[in-house]
């Protein structure tokens, strides 16, 4: 079996096998697969509606994705995602506040900058802390997701309002909404944020496979010590690694922020999209086109579920525990290579 | 309120909050002992919270007093279950370790709420009526001022934890079988050579890291929060991650580091009550514990090292 089948196989075979594992969860607890699939898939495609909020959903899906791969592919795994999302959420609704009277070419960039920064901020002390202390990024990165969320929620109810549990509203200039998309998707919340994604995407692509940069960090995730060899700076390229990836989760968090929610409001937990990005980043094979393809599954399966229980009667965690076993798979490739492997000696034979 | 209430209130909510994250710290030590990262920490809380309180509410007329006790040996049942999922993925398959203890988070937050919406057909059970409840511990708290301060107040759990706290350490550093756990973890080649069974070992060290977390679980579920929902646990299993990390991967010191996050985490509930605490911002108790957890990492609270082969498959006849 050629590589690039194989690297196909994966995925396609451990999305097939955690769907299925859905079903037998669906029969065993009484209910009838067929139809719980049905409303699944209605509830993500099903009308204009459905779909523009599948396409909301995917929309930071990508970012949280691209983020999670793009420090993958440097050797670096950023569990922080979630963090860098909340801060940049909250760094961009702010500048969407704050500013009034700014014309829309400038507050719309200058609200995503923000929120880009504060997640490339919080990606950074990680990065840094890995490059100078090899100090390991996953626990430091953990413990920036819980930093972040206290700061953020500090920051809601006594910085920017008055003891509110949400900001305000962030101006008109600085919002992502759009009629266009609003009106032929039957007023879905679907907004502008996703071309953004996909542009993203691109230059996520553009920067890892065509620029000396993404050479090189690419050649410090194969090999740190033959590309400090080859005389470049690996200190460098994980710090600007980690940058780069958390500036795009931080955009993640201007999409919520300007574009789903338009303000931002204390959160008792994790809203969950920084935790989903690794699920998309390893589905996706931390490639860009895997990225938003994997992206565009997880919002239809977050966003049908909210059918299920209507429509079949099916509890909508059922699409957690999915998800669950498709990351499982995924991270067991090893076994499905292995058995893919034995199926092809057999035929050979 | 005079110092010395201030001071037992403090102890007293301090071990209280602290006592779940000491059963699931030691369970991380474990697991991580032998080389296999336990990021399903809190997954493995999760799912604890959610049998424990389940077998309360269904078996509280049969057991009587006795409930949340028998509702923790279930609660360990099923999370050692769970850990077996991780082993066999970061043992058998060589999966990530660290992408498997995401999924084992997803999956018991999943698993459980799907139960939860189909035994009660809604998003969080009812509240338990048996649990475990601060008690004064007899003769020890007649003694004057220290009986107040440490012997008073205190939930039977704890007792428990500080004892299988040092059980853990005795097993650990003291006996065969902590010799062969530790070993594995550290260069498992070795091990092998010298006759340890390196995928045994890991195996018995995941399940109890699984029993442990349950455990851990089951206590914060039947002694803080009462019921089960979305938001029961809510990153104590990453905390106690801390805690074994700022514990420098030792059984007492994980214990020592989950009693002051214990600390912090009570500091910014009572804190308000207190003159003084009351003018500190409850955000910087709120993130103490993290945030020292990363200095303890960087250095500069002493250098904290992982076991070498942590987080590596053992491939027989790789080097």
């Amino acid at each position: 079996m050629s590589k690039k089948w194989t690297v196909l196989a994966v995925p396609v075979i451990s999305v097939l096998l955690g769907l299925l594992a859905g079903a037998i969860i669906m029969i065993a607890s009484g209910n009838n697969p067929a139809a719980g699939y049905m409303a699944l898939w209605n509830g993500a495609f099903g009308d204009s509606f459905y779909t523009g909020e599948t396409l909301r959903q995917m929309t930071p899906y990508i970012f949280a994705g691209l983020a999670v791969a793009f420090a993958f592919r440097t050797g670096l795994f950023n569990i922080g995602v979630e963090g860098q999302l909340l801060v940049g959420w909250l760094a961009s609704v702010w500048v969407g506040v704050a500013f009034v009277d700014l014309p829309k070419v400038i507050h719309l960039p200058l609200a995503i900058s923000a929120g880009a920064l504060a997640g490339a901020l919080w990606g950074f002390i990680p990065g840094f802390l890995k490059a100078r202390l090899r100090v390991h990024e996953v626990i430091v990165t953990i413990m920036m997701n819980y930093t972040a969320l206290h700061v953020t929620n500090h920051f809601i109810r006594n910085v920017i309002s008055d003891g509110s549990d949400a900001t305000d509203v962030v101006n008109e200039t600085a919002s992502l909404r759009s009629p266009f998309l609003e009106n032929i998707t039957d007023f879905s919340s679907l907004h502008n944020g996703i071309y953004l994604a996909v542009i993203a995407a691109i230059i996520m692509w553009f920067m890892l496979e065509k620029t000396t940069l993404g050479y090189e960090l690419r050649a410090v995730g194969y090999n740190q010590h033959a590309s400090e060899y080859a005389g470049m700076n690996v200190n460098r390229n994980i710090i600007l690694s980690m940058v780069i990836s958390g500036a795009f989760a931080g955009i993640g968090g201007s999409m919520q922020g300007l574009g789903t929610f338009g303000n931002m409001f204390i959160n008792s937990g994790f809203s969950g999209i920084g935790f989903d990005g690794i699920a998309v980043a390893l589905l996706g094979g931390n490639t860009a086109i895997g990225v938003v393809l994997a992206a565009l599954l997880f919002g239809a399966l977050k966003v049908g579920s909210l059918n299920m229980p209507i429509e079949s009667g099916v509890p909508n965690e059922l699409v957690e525990i999915v998800i669950a076993l498709i990351i499982f798979f995924v991270a067991s490739s090893y076994m499905i290579t292995w058995l893919l492997s034995r199926f092809k000696k057999k035929e050979a034979k | 309120m005079d110092t010395l209430t201030i001071i037992a209130l403090i102890v007293s909510s301090s071990l209280f909050a602290a006592t779940p994250l000491i059963f699931t710290a030691l369970g991380g030590v474990f697991s991580e002992k032998s080389g296999v990262v336990n990021i399903g920490l809190e997954g493995l809380m999760i799912i604890g919270a959610f049998t424990a309180i389940v077998f309360n509410l269904t078996f509280d007329t049969t057991f009587g007093s006795a409930t949340p006790w028998v509702a923790l040996l279930a609660a360990m049942l099923a999370g050692g279950l769970l850990s077996l999922l991780h082993g066999v993925a970061s043992i058998a398959f060589r999966a990530d370790q660290v992408v498997s203890g995401v999924a084992i988070n997803f999956l018991a937050l999943g698993l459980s709420l799907f139960l939860v919406k189909l035994i009660y057909d809604k998003g969080q059970t009812d509240m338990i009526d048996s649990r475990f409840i601060k008690k004064d511990i007899p003769i020890l708290s007649d003694i004057p001022v220290i009986g107040d301060i440490f012997f008073s107040g205190i939930a039977t759990p704890t007792i428990w934890a500080f004892i299988i706290a040092f059980v853990s350490w005795f097993v650990l550093y003291k006996t065969p079988f902590g010799l062969r756990l530790r070993s594995v973890g550290e260069h498992p080649m070795a091990a092998d050579t010298m006759g340890v069974n390196v995928a045994k070992t890991r195996y018995i060290a995941v399940f109890i890291s699984g029993l442990l977390g349950g455990l851990g679980g089951a206590v914060y579920a039947q002694s803080i929060s009462l019921d089960f929902s979305h938001a029961t646990i809510t990153g104590q299993g990453f905390m106690a991650l801390a805690a074994m990390i700022f514990g420098k991967w030792h059984p007492l010191g994980a214990m020592g580091a989950a009693i002051f996050f214990g600390f912090a985490q009570s500091l910014s509930i009572v804190g308000s009550s207190i003159p003084f605490l009351d003018s500190i911002p409850a955000v910087y108790l709120l993130i103490a514990p993290y945030v020292l957890t990363i200095l303890a990492l960087a250095g500069f609270i002493g250098r904290a090292d992982a076991p070498k082969a942590s987080g590596t498959p053992y491939i027989k006849g790789n080097r």
